[in-house]
């Protein structure tokens, strides 16, 4: 049971990012930082499929690792997201076209290994 | 570097990225803690029913909690209409270091060695990415094949 919440997680996880970056990338880049503007931001964004799509794989995920908590403690539950770190940086190289640099895959691997640490 | 339709960073449009970066992180760990904090007195919460997770909603740490997390999801969200996603999420990993810092520093829980090496870890990771451009994909993504 606890494979299954863990594999829902990561993949819910990564892939609610990854349609979240898609739907803000379609959107176009945001630069009126003002709180009346952010709020207008707020109900367009709704409007938008792939933003619509991340935020609800992003909360199956977060009730995902709710149960994941319950049945397991936190060092356990959370090295295991940390998994998922390297697989969106992957899918942000594959599917969002990003360019990432070594700089970027030694720092990102970096962050989940102090993520496992930190854990432990 | 030079790929056609680039956008050039400027660095007015560095430090918004920055400063949305710090908001970001910033709004995770208090979100968080507001959350965990009016949890944590109920015990477990696991159940399909939604009454349980309602009531605890009308608790103030736990409303304030998820009121701090929708915005900082808000500002998530425009930091990436702006930045790579393999530059966000190294770089707001810094929470991490912040929630370990705090348990130090306010709730005196013991950090061991092993804890120091993961936020030094962490910590030259972030600095790695944060040296990186912060966007390398075109303004308009469906362009980006012509």
């Amino acid at each position: 049971m606890r494979w299954v919440l863990v594999s829902l997680i990561v993949v819910c996880n990564t892939l609610g990012d990854v349609l979240n970056t898609a739907g803000m990338k379609r959107h176009g880049e945001v630069d009126d930082l003002r709180p009346r503007h952010l709020l207008h931001l707020a109900l367009r964004v709704l409007r938008n499929p792939f933003v619509l799509g991340g935020l609800l794989t992003l909360a199956l995920s977060f009730f995902a690792l709710l149960g994941l908590l319950s049945i397991s403690n936190v060092s356990f539950a959370i090295p295991v997201t940390a998994i998922g770190y390297l697989l969106e940086v992957l899918l942000a190289k594959l599917a969002l076209k990003e360019q990432v640099h070594w700089r970027r895959w030694l720092g990102a691997s970096l962050v989940a290994c102090g993520v496992l640490l930190i854990s432990l | 570097m030079a790929t056609p339709g680039l956008r050039t960073e400027t660095a007015a449009g560095l430090r918004k990225t920055r400063a949305l970066t710090i908001a970001v992180v910033i709004l995770q760990v208090v979100g968080n803690v507001a959350l965990s904090r009016g949890l944590h007195p109920m015990g477990p919460l696991v159940s399909l029913s939604p009454w349980p997770y309602l009531r605890a909603l009308a608790t103030p740490w736990v409303a304030g909690g998820v009121l701090i997390l929708a915005l900082w999801m808000l500002l998530n969200l425009t930091l990436l209409s702006r930045a790579d996603l393999s530059y966000v999420l190294p770089v707001t990993s810094t929470s991490y270091i912040l929630i370990a810092l705090m348990g130090h520093f306010l709730l005196h829980e013991p950090v061991n060695l092993l804890r120091w090496v993961g936020i030094v870890t962490i910590t030259s990771g972030v600095a790695i990415v944060g040296g990186t451009p912060t966007r390398t994909t075109p303004d308009v993504l469906e362009k980006a094949d012509e």
